[in-house]
């Protein structure tokens, strides 16, 4: 949690832009192509907010969890290696390596742990704890209880690099040239509340659930009070924020397929509703709205899900964001604006807009799940 | 002479538009061709003068394309994105592609037209005045809130593309109170504004599409325009001018002058107060 | 008549002393209300109470100043709960089924932060400054500034050169601008007034969301256009016609809905202006539908700075909701020249009352934490600060100024002088005073040489109180007072709007 939290307590607004990608048959490539995405949408953020999840990139820690974090100070960053090394077993650690440059100042230190679970080293109170759950408990004290300490991302062959700048200079900073991934989001971001906080860009990640999200969630009050009911806490000021945790509750822990996720987040209307003529199907959504309804999300979003079976992109109910879909061979491509695909892509198969909740599900072909 | 070619590979919007306006406005050039279009903005913005084209031949172009234009003609090769023809004065706009959402916003004269389908809220708040009345004519389908709030001007929605969509989505010409929704269909669309009725088209109905048609087709030659003409249209248009009249009242009810009866006249007090 | 569920609704009792009353019917005639008839068999003149609104214009016409208006008594049982508005409110809706509305600023009683706060004089330790005799300068600048600049002296000449492009300034001779009220919401003789005051003042007037008529072109150099979610006519030769371009947002009575104008109220003039037909009712939507996102915001401003190549200052204007200085800090970064506020005391020519009552904050405590915001983030030099909202006198403008503000605009006040009671019913367009109205035998009632005249001699007023403000307390340069919170003081303001408007309480 860093200190200077406490100044700014309302919460942020995620106006901005995005881009992701992901190759359906594994194929990792470098960070220079997602990059060159998101820079051609350099006018949808204001240059104090930039950010990248990357899947597939350390392949040789591939069952490993690998947690970055940022650090306020050096004192943060030796109370939390012993924290990991307390409740994990800690392969590796080093520091993330960046490259300086004039755009990008008063970075944060970064740092990477490679870890894995030990039953030694899980305290009895969380022994019933299952292998994901004891990594969110851990995650969530360091953000809540370690002063000066955030984790940016907690799962496994996966990361996110993010802080404050044009998402350009965050690639050159943390030299995203240098990982290959095989699926790879962005975000250029527009923040107004507190600009200088490098732990409001987006993603924002649980294990290995990303999210970056365009607009403003008008109902952030009660979707922040609905997963603080399960055990969340949110410490980043920001509504994205909250969309990650939900996918977490209803993804992995409600065990909900992703199509159902989506009818919980844009949920048609009633008037929609009353006029189903499929009995089953008319019941389905009333009752997904009965029970969720403290997580629908309202307001304008777009926003690129990601995880560790490919990606899912959502607009809100009445599409105020923009969000289009590029299909190109084995690889397909979500972004704000089409025109941004166009500077690594010239093979095109098909474009088209998803309609307002239309959930847009780019899978890996070697995914079962749905 | 009088022709422009721009590479507009890696060029910032504001370079861009600064050159088009030198060329047009400084150098007399009457046509531009664009290359290699990477999302810039507002191209064809502020330009006023009639007699110049300016053509994106490949790329897609940015938001706002055409905003506040007001004479030129842009044909874009390809899909085009949000806010074409925004607050748009006079002048054409011809799409060979799909186009985003909120196109000819407060568009107040001139055409549009797109081959392909639209997306959300395309045409609100257009305007019409005396011989200046806007259209556009979207060769396929579009999405929900279509002429939400149009206040005049001619939407013209042909449904030709090959998908199971509706021709336009839900909420279509709600708050309409002024101009004319035109769709080649036979099904009325669900959740129509309630401010609008459903019609069938009249003589001089049927001249405007028959122009309009003629002019997508002159443009987006693999369409033929007798094929067009030889489908079903309906027409839209809101029978009130005034549809949230009712909905509002005065703080303290007195009547309004007309129905006092005490202006100047004899009284009888006590049918008044009875 | 039917019968009502309520007893008839009285706000004003009309008294007439009978003696004095000459039977001239003057009343009769111009009461547009019609609360005041002639009864020939009796050859007397009686009111009908609850037609009268109080808008005064028959005490100001009557030739023997035989009229009295009173307010009417509350006819209920006294309950704090239950006050003879509310009661009729309901009342009404029963009736109807309607949203009622209701035209001008919020009279509700939420504290008014002008009065609490006190302005210091210099004595002893710093004199004062005599503003007869001496120079005191109240010049303003609006627009975004550098942050430094870079200056090159010429090598021969020696004469120095500034490199840096500043970007297009408005200069105003005193901090007080007329404020936006359309051309449907008010009279062309309102708008012709205020125009040539500004005009002649050195100042700036708005055209409001209604369009810039044809002959009021000729005040272009003072006028600011006004760009709403209506985008009624708004074309190319409008945007460059103004000094510079305001975005509206919202409004401080009404913030998150639109304009309305009701079909009365198009007549011919203004269906040429706003491009639409006459008599449909002219309805702004509530967002501007191509402004979902601040990034939108940003594309919005730029499309008008490259539509008017670059040289007219681009405003955006909201109103003061709960986290106005986060939007406000988007909106300077996005790429305004200036951020204009409105307070929950703005005016309108009609809003839904619930909303006017219920939705938006003071504007005093708005200034406070946007410009605080602004410059705990350096950014406060990009764009320049217009406060508005129910100011009364130029205390406020002082006390907005030392708060933060760069300028102030004035609409109630603007439009008192041409007349106006505040009786609230804009909506009806029949106002007596002929501002609020386009009907013909009523807008003839305001002369536009006259208006601008008075509107006029209450500039020169509040300049000179100003500059006597200034000179008290030892300032002769309004641009030390900007933001200069130390020269105000806090009467009976407690935490935490104490800390949030960041003034010290009196005595300390």
């Amino acid at each position: 949690m860093f200190k200077n939290s406490l100044l700014y307590p309302e919460k942020d607004i995620s106006n901005c832009g995005l881009a992701g990608f992901i190759n359906k048959d594994k194929k990792r490539v470098d960070g220079s192509i997602i990059t060159k995405i998101i820079a051609n949408q350099h006018d949808r953020g204001n240059g104090l907010g930039g950010g990248f999840a990357v899947y597939g990139l350390y392949p040789e820690y591939e069952d490993k969890y690998v947690f970055h974090l940022m650090y306020e100070h050096q004192k943060a960053e030796e109370e939390t290696e012993s924290f990991l090394n307390k409740f994990f077993r800690v392969i590796k650690s080093e520091e993330i390596p960046t490259r300086q440059i004039e755009e990008i100042k008063n970075s944060p230190l970064h740092y990477r742990y490679f870890v894995e679970l030990s039953d030694e080293k899980k305290p009895a109170s969380l022994s019933l704890l299952s292998e994901e759950d004891y990594v969110v408990n851990r995650t969530i004290e360091i953000n809540k209880n370690i002063d000066g300490a955030f984790v940016v991302s907690s799962g496994k062959n996966f990361a996110a690099f993010k802080g404050v700048g044009f998402p350009e200079d965050i690639s050159k900073f943390f030299m995203l040239e240098n990982y290959k991934g095989y699926a790879w989001t962005a975000h250029n971001r527009f923040p107004t509340n507190t600009p200088g906080w490098w732990g409001g860009a987006h993603p924002f990640t649980l294990l290995d659930f990303s999210i970056v999200h365009n607009g403003e969630l008008s109902s952030y009050g009660i979707n922040k009070r609905y997963v603080e009911m399960f055990g969340y806490e949110c410490t980043m000021l920001t509504d994205s924020e909250v969309v990650a945790y939900l996918v977490d509750l209803l993804v992995r822990k409600h065990r909900l397929p992703f199509k159902v996720v989506c009818d919980i987040f844009s949920p048609p209307t009633w008037d929609y509703i009353n006029n189903i003529e499929d009995k089953e199907i008319k019941e389905y959504h009333k009752k997904l709205r009965i029970v969720y309804g403290s997580a629908l999300l309202n307001g304008p979003f777009g926003f690129i899900i990601g995880f560790n079976g490919g990606l899912v992109g959502l607009s809100d109910r009445i599409k105020l964001r923009p969000l289009v879909v590029v299909e190109s061979g084995n690889t397909t491509y979500l972004s704000s604006e089409e025109s941004s695909v166009l500077e690594v892509c010239n093979k095109i198969d098909s474009v088209w807009h998803p309609k307002a909740g239309e959930p847009v599900f780019a899978f890996y072909n070697d995914y079962k799940g749905e | 002479m009088g022709l422009l070619t721009i590479d507009a590979e890696n060029l910032y919007y504001r370079d861009l538009n600064a050159k088009i306006k030198e060329a047009v406005r400084k150098q007399n050039i009457k046509k531009i061709i664009i290359k290699n279009a990477r999302g810039q903005r507002f191209i064809g913005t502020g330009l006023q003068e009639k007699d110049v084209e300016i053509i994106v031949e490949s790329g897609v172009p940015g938001n706002d394309l055409a905003m506040f234009m007001d004479g030129p003609t842009i044909k874009v090769l390809n899909n085009a994105q949000d806010g074409i023809g925004n607050t748009m004065n006079n002048g054409k706009v011809f799409v060979h592609g799909d186009a985003g959402d909120v196109i000819a916003y407060g568009m107040r004269n001139g055409k549009i037209f797109i081959k392909g389908s639209a997306g959300y809220r395309i045409g609100i708040h257009m305007k019409e005045y005396k011989e200046m009345i806007p259209s556009i004519v979207i060769g396929g389908k579009t999405g929900d809130f279509l002429g939400e709030y149009m206040a005049g001007g001619i939407i013209l929605v042909l449904g030709l593309t090959k998908d199971e969509n509706p021709i336009v989505g839900r909420y279509c010409a709600t708050g309409m109170h002024g101009g004319v929704i035109y769709l080649r269909t036979d099904k009325v669309p669900t959740y129509l504004g309630k401010e609008v009725k459903v019609f069938e088209l009249n003589e001089g109905d049927k001249a405007k599409v028959k122009e309009l048609v003629e002019e997508f087709c002159s443009e987006f030659k693999e369409y033929n325009s007798n094929d067009i003409l030889n489908g079903k249209f309906i027409k839209l248009i809101p029978v009130s001018k005034r549809p949230y009249g009712r909905l509002y009242s005065p703080g303290n009810h007195f009547p309004l002058p007309e129905e006092n009866y005490f202006s100047n006249k004899k009284v009888d007090i006590e049918k008044y107060y009875y | 008549m039917k019968f009502t569920f309520s007893l008839k609704p009285e706000n004003f009792i009309i008294e007439r002393d009978d003696e004095r009353c000459i039977r001239c019917g003057a009343c009769v005639q111009q009461c547009s209300y019609n609360a005041h008839y002639f009864l020939e068999e009796k050859n007397k003149v009686l009111g009908i109470n609850h037609n009268c609104v109080g808008d005064g214009r028959c005490v100001a016409i009557c030739p023997t100043n035989a009229i009295r208006i009173r307010q009417a008594e509350n006819p209920y049982r006294p309950n704090h709960n239950w006050s003879k508005e509310k009661m009729m409110d309901l009342y009404e809706q029963a009736e109807n089924g309607t949203v009622l509305l209701v035209g001008m600023g919020a009279p509700t009683p939420h504290p008014v932060y002008w009065d609490k706060i006190i302005l210091n004089a210099s004595q002893v330790t710093n004199p004062s400054i005599d503003p007869l005799r001496e120079p005191m300068e109240v010049k303003t600048y609006i627009g975004s500034k550098p942050d430094k600049i870079e200056v090159v002296f010429d090598n021969k000449t020696k004469k120095p050169d500034i490199k840096t492009k500043i970007s297009p300034q408005l200069e105003l001779e005193i901090p007080v601008m007329f404020a936006a009220m359309s051309f449907g919401a008010i009279s062309l003789n309102a708008c012709k007034s205020l125009a040539k005051a500004a005009s002649e003042m050195g100042t700036f007037w708005n055209t409001g969301e209604g369009g810039l008529y044809r002959d009021l072109y000729q005040y272009g150099k003072n006028t600011i256009v006004q760009v709403a979610s209506g985008r009624f006519g708004v074309h190319l030769d409008y945007l460059n016609a103004g000094a510079a371009v305001e975005i509206k947002i919202g409004q401080g009575a009404k913030p998150g809905i639109g304009g309305h104008l009701p079909g009365e109220k198009v007549n011919h003039e203004i269906s040429v202006t706003r491009a639409m037909p006459e008599g449909a009712d002219a309805i702004s939507p509530a967002p501007h539908h191509d402004i979902y996102s601040i990034e939108d915001l940003r594309q919005l401003i730029y499309s008008i700075k490259e539509a008017t190549d670059y040289e007219k200052p681009v405003f955006i204007k909201i109103s003061a909701v709960h986290n106005v200085a986060a939007i406000a800090s988007g909106i300077v970064r996005a790429g305004a020249d200036a951020v204009v506020i409105d307070g929950i005391r703005g005016g309108t020519g009609a809003a839904p009352k619930i909303i006017r009552d219920n939705v938006g904050i003071p504007i005093e405590l708005a200034i406070a934490v946007v410009d605080e915001r602004l410059r705990k983030e350096g950014i406060r030099n990009q764009a320049s600060l217009i406060a508005a909202g129910g100011f009364r006198n130029s205390s406020d403008v002082i006390k907005a100024i030392a708060l933060g503000a760069d300028a102030v605009y004035i609409g109630t006040a603007a439009l008192m002088t041409l007349g106006c009671h505040v009786c609230g019913m804009c909506y009806k367009g029949i106002c007596n005073w002929g501002i609020a109205t386009q009907r013909e035998d009523l807008t003839k009632r305001l002369n536009p040489e006259i208006g601008a005249e008075r509107a006029k001699n209450l500039l020169k007023a509040w300049k000179h109180e100003i500059q006597e403000m200034l000179g008290a307390m030892g300032i002769n340069s309004i641009e030390s007072l900007r933001g200069n919170r130390l020269n105000l003081r806090a009467v009976d303001i407690h935490e935490p709007y104490l800390s949030i408007l960041g003034i010290k309480p009196a005595g300390a």
